[in-house]
């Protein structure tokens, strides 16, 4: 019974990781893969993680299995939302049907804000209310 | 057929095949940041063989490597992040 429940969780896993390359290797756009890399990656490794710790049945190892599994899940969030935001910045373009862009409205108000700023300095009298 | 030889012959070839699609990808990847993130989801993979490996060979000794691997795999997409950031800084 836990052979089978360790083969049908081991087998999730491992096509939940081929839809992850497949994804990797069709889709349109750096942002798409990201998505993807992220969600199957993670997920798919998690189900092998889970299918170890039924197989071997031990307490340390079970432990150890979920902490790699909670390091994955914790870790993987953070660098796909920092690579984002970082290839936005230097300009990674975007797929041709992307219908929706707000962190470039926020650019934009940023810059203008900082051109405020600016303009207040070089005016002396706002200068020293700053 | 029992759990081993499912994993050996079953799951082993996926995670193999996906290995090789990541791989294109890696190699055809137009920018620098598909490069990195599929250098990311290598080693991920490269876990969840390691993880696979040890319930083939009953060593649960190999999971304490694939912990360290995930460190180093966070790690090393957050230096590459840095660098990125400060190349598109220094360009403006």
């Amino acid at each position: 019974m836990s052979d089978f429940l360790m083969a049908l969780i081991g087998t999730i896993g491992a096509l939940f990781i081929l839809l992850a390359a497949i994804g990797m290797l069709r889709m349109p756009d750096f942002y798409l893969r990201v998505s993807v890399a992220t969600k199957g990656g993670s997920l798919g490794v998690g189900l092998i993680l889970v299918a170890a710790a039924i197989h071997f049945s031990d307490f340390g190892i079970t432990t150890r299995a979920l902490a790699i599994l909670f390091f994955i899940l914790i870790t993987a969030p953070v660098s796909a939302h920092l690579l984002g935001r970082v290839a936005y910045m230097s300009k990674v373009g975007l797929w041709k049907d992307t219908s929706r862009d707000d962190l470039a409205e926020e650019i934009l108000e940023e810059e203008a804000n900082e051109l405020k700023i600016k303009d207040d300095r070089h005016n002396p009298e706002k200068a020293d209310l700053m | 057929m029992n759990a081993e030889q499912f994993f050996t012959y079953g799951i082993l070839p996926v995670l193999g095949l996906a290995v090789l699609l990541i791989f294109v990808r890696f190699v055809k990847g137009p920018t620098l940041p598909d490069r990195i993130i599929s250098v990311d989801l290598l080693i991920t993979v490269g876990i969840g063989i390691m993880v696979v490996y040890s319930i083939i060979n009953d060593q649960p000794a190999f999971m304490d490597i694939a912990m360290i691997l995930a460190l180093i795999a966070f790690l090393g997409t957050l230096s590459f992040t840095y660098y990125l950031k400060q190349k598109a800084e220094s360009d403006e």
